[in-house]
């Protein structure tokens, strides 16, 4: 019972740090923590979608495109003579009105129109970040100046390689996401959307005001992909347009689906599992498109809910 | 006056296949309420099948033939294997089984052909004809006519047969058709059948003038998804008044804009629609079933 007299929020912040510990004692080279860095980021990004698609019951196809956006803002904003932080801030708040501006209108309406408006709206900012050369170098990418995690740890005297450091910041991002996240769901703004997830009409009929509720959720979902893209080009050091691209925003859904789009546990186990596995079997690199597929289809039909709940519940059924 | 009729050419036959695309995502939209994001797939399965045989020697009708054919089949194992073993499942689960399924095609098509973009030969030669100061290619009218002749066929087979009447009656209404006798189960794979083989058609038809990759997917579905939504969602006129609207919008924007930002023409549509007139131009007014 000592997990009730802690708020479940900081419960996952713990329970999200002790494995990014935990991870680090067991990376023996700086690969494993290049790859740990990219897990953590990708729990944060999905994180948004659990917010999104968990939460409220929305499909996003362009969740890229404000991954994206914090990435070039923290890219770009750098050469004309912004810090790095700023152009952070600069990139999320620009991800967060865009998403208020396309969302408000669309979210009066059924949920696919959602869907589709983001397909079109991930396109389009991968359209111009392809074509645009003399901003964002094209479809060949750009390489990112600025802000290095090592300096943030000599500050307060720890001497890490730059892997490392770049590892304990996103980890300790995805926690802190994950953690705002949970708190969120547990408030009363979380009840509305779980309500609207559940019936549109029933929600609007207490008196919830169904079209704010879901757009804020659908700006909230963006800054967590505009932070996580922001976090990623600063630990790359470079950043191509793919990353704004459509095959990105289905591999967030499908890390999101895979894992249980209700919890961040979930979007935790969907990000270490399609993370991880591509690094371990390379062949699946020529097959990713039919796996990412085939995952996404299967797990709709036997296991709706994703494998952190349906775990969850074999586990719950097993006790007494 | 010539530039002008240039892009009007070029804009109607983009136009109609996207016209065609917009048709077959409606039939299945009206028969089973599903949104088709895997619609463009068709058009893909279509065109790369085709260009495929055609090189290998096969003539072209045959070629042809057995593209539609592929695309059938593709729709048929689409409602047997994702649709239907999750009927009973919310909205947003289907929306993420039909984006699966359009991925799972995808890399499907890169790993049965290759990344490379195809194309072949117009049926009727790449001569361009001259037509009042202006030039149309000979596959333009082929495009053309095709997408008239699937609308055509669409108003036939869904007013006079009675497997087609049995897809409106199951549109109009699951369970009541369901109880006079219609086999709903049927009707529904029927409609996904017709739908892919007419969206596979488009392929064969468009790939001489547009290319096409095993990637050309989501663009097509976008456009179709546009028209669709333009017409207004349901309405088969909408449709393809949809389609021909997008691709004459998309010509100008190419002709007098960019031609980098003409595949942005469709998604400005559909946000304008939105904003302005969610039911589209020929829709009915947007309620849903509670």
């Amino acid at each position: 019972m000592a997990g009730r007299s802690i708020g479940p929020g900081l419960r996952t912040f713990l329970i999200f740090a002790a494995l990014v510990v935990i991870g680090a004692a067991l990376f023996p080279s700086s690969y494993f923590y290049r790859v740990g860095t990219l897990v953590w980021i990708n729990t944060l990004s999905v994180t948004g979608i659990v917010v999104l698609l968990g939460y409220v019951g929305l499909v996003s196809l362009g969740h890229a495109g404000f991954f994206a956006i914090g990435a070039y803002a923290t890219a770009i904003l750098p050469q004309y003579g912004l810090p790095s932080g700023v152009a952070m801030l600069a990139g999320i708040g620009g991800a967060a009105l865009l998403a208020l501006l396309v969302g408000r209108p669309i979210l009066r309406l059924s949920g696919y129109y959602l869907a589709i408006a983001t397909l079109g709206l991930g396109m389009l900012i991968w359209m111009v970040l392809s074509k645009e050369a003399w901003l964002t170098g094209g479809p060949d990418g750009m390489a990112v100046e600025g802000m290095s995690a090592r300096n943030l740890f000599k500050l307060v005297g720890l001497s890490l390689k730059s892997a490392e450091a770049w590892y304990w910041v996103a980890g300790g991002c995805a926690s802190l996401g994950a953690a705002l996240a949970v708190n969120l769901g547990h408030s009363p703004w979380g009840r509305a959307l779980r309500a609207i997830h559940d019936s549109d009409v029933a929600a609007r009929s207490l008196g919830i005001d169904v079209a704010r509720a879901k757009s804020a959720a659908f700006v909230i979902s963006a800054v967590y992909a505009a932070v996580a893209g922001a976090l990623l080009a600063l630990a790359n050091g470079y950043i191509t347009p793919d990353t704004g691209g459509f095959m990105h925003s289905v591999e967030m859904v499908t890390m999101a689906v895979l894992g249980g789009a209700s919890s961040v546990f979930g979007a935790l186990v969907g990000a270490l599992i399609l993370t991880a596995l591509p690094q371990v079997l390379t062949v699946l690199a020529d097959y990713e498109h039919m796996v990412l597929g085939a995952i996404m289809v299967l797990t709709m039909i036997a296991m709706r809910r994703g494998l952190v709940p349906a775990l969850a519940g074999l586990w719950a059924r097993r006790r007494p | 006056m010539s530039e002008l009729l240039q892009f009007i050419i070029s804009g109607v036959t983009v136009g109609a296949i996207y016209a065609a695309i917009a048709l077959g995502f409606t039939l299945i939209y009206n028969a089973t309420g599903v949104v088709n994001f895997a619609q463009g797939e068709f058009v893909v399965i279509g065109g790369m099948t085709a260009a495929a045989l055609i090189g290998a020697g096969v003539p072209v009708p045959l070629a042809a033939l057995l593209a539609v054919l592929a695309g059938t089949l593709a729709g048929v194992l689409l409602y047997r294997l994702a649709i239907k073993p999750a009927r009973q499942a919310p909205l947003v689960s289907l929306i993420i089984i039909t984006i699966g399924a359009s991925i799972f095609i995808r890399g499907a098509m890169q790993t049965l052909f290759d990344k490379q973009i195809h194309r072949y030969d117009g049926f009727s030669g790449d001569a361009p004809l001259r037509f009042g100061g202006a030039t149309i290619l000979p596959q333009s009218l082929w495009i053309i006519a095709g997408s008239v002749a699937v609308f055509g066929f669409l108003a036939w087979f869904l007013n006079r047969t009675r497997a087609g009447r049995g897809i409106r009656a199951t549109a109009s209404n699951r369970l009541a058709a369901a109880l006079v006798g219609i086999n709903t189960g049927r009707a529904m794979n029927l409609s996904f059948a017709i739908s892919a083989g007419i969206g596979a058609l488009a392929g064969v038809l468009a790939t001489p003038v547009t290319f096409t990759s095993y990637d050309a997917g989501v663009l097509m579905a976008l456009k179709g998804f546009s028209a669709t939504m333009l017409g207004g969602v349901g309405s088969p006129l909408g449709a393809l008044a949809g389609g021909l609207l997008i691709g004459l919008i998309e010509a100008t924007t190419a002709g007098y804009v960019s031609s980098d930002y003409k595949d942005a023409a469709a998604f400005v549509v559909i946000l304008a629609v939105l904003f302005v007139r969610p039911q589209g131009l020929f829709g009915a007014k947007i309620t849903e079933r509670v």
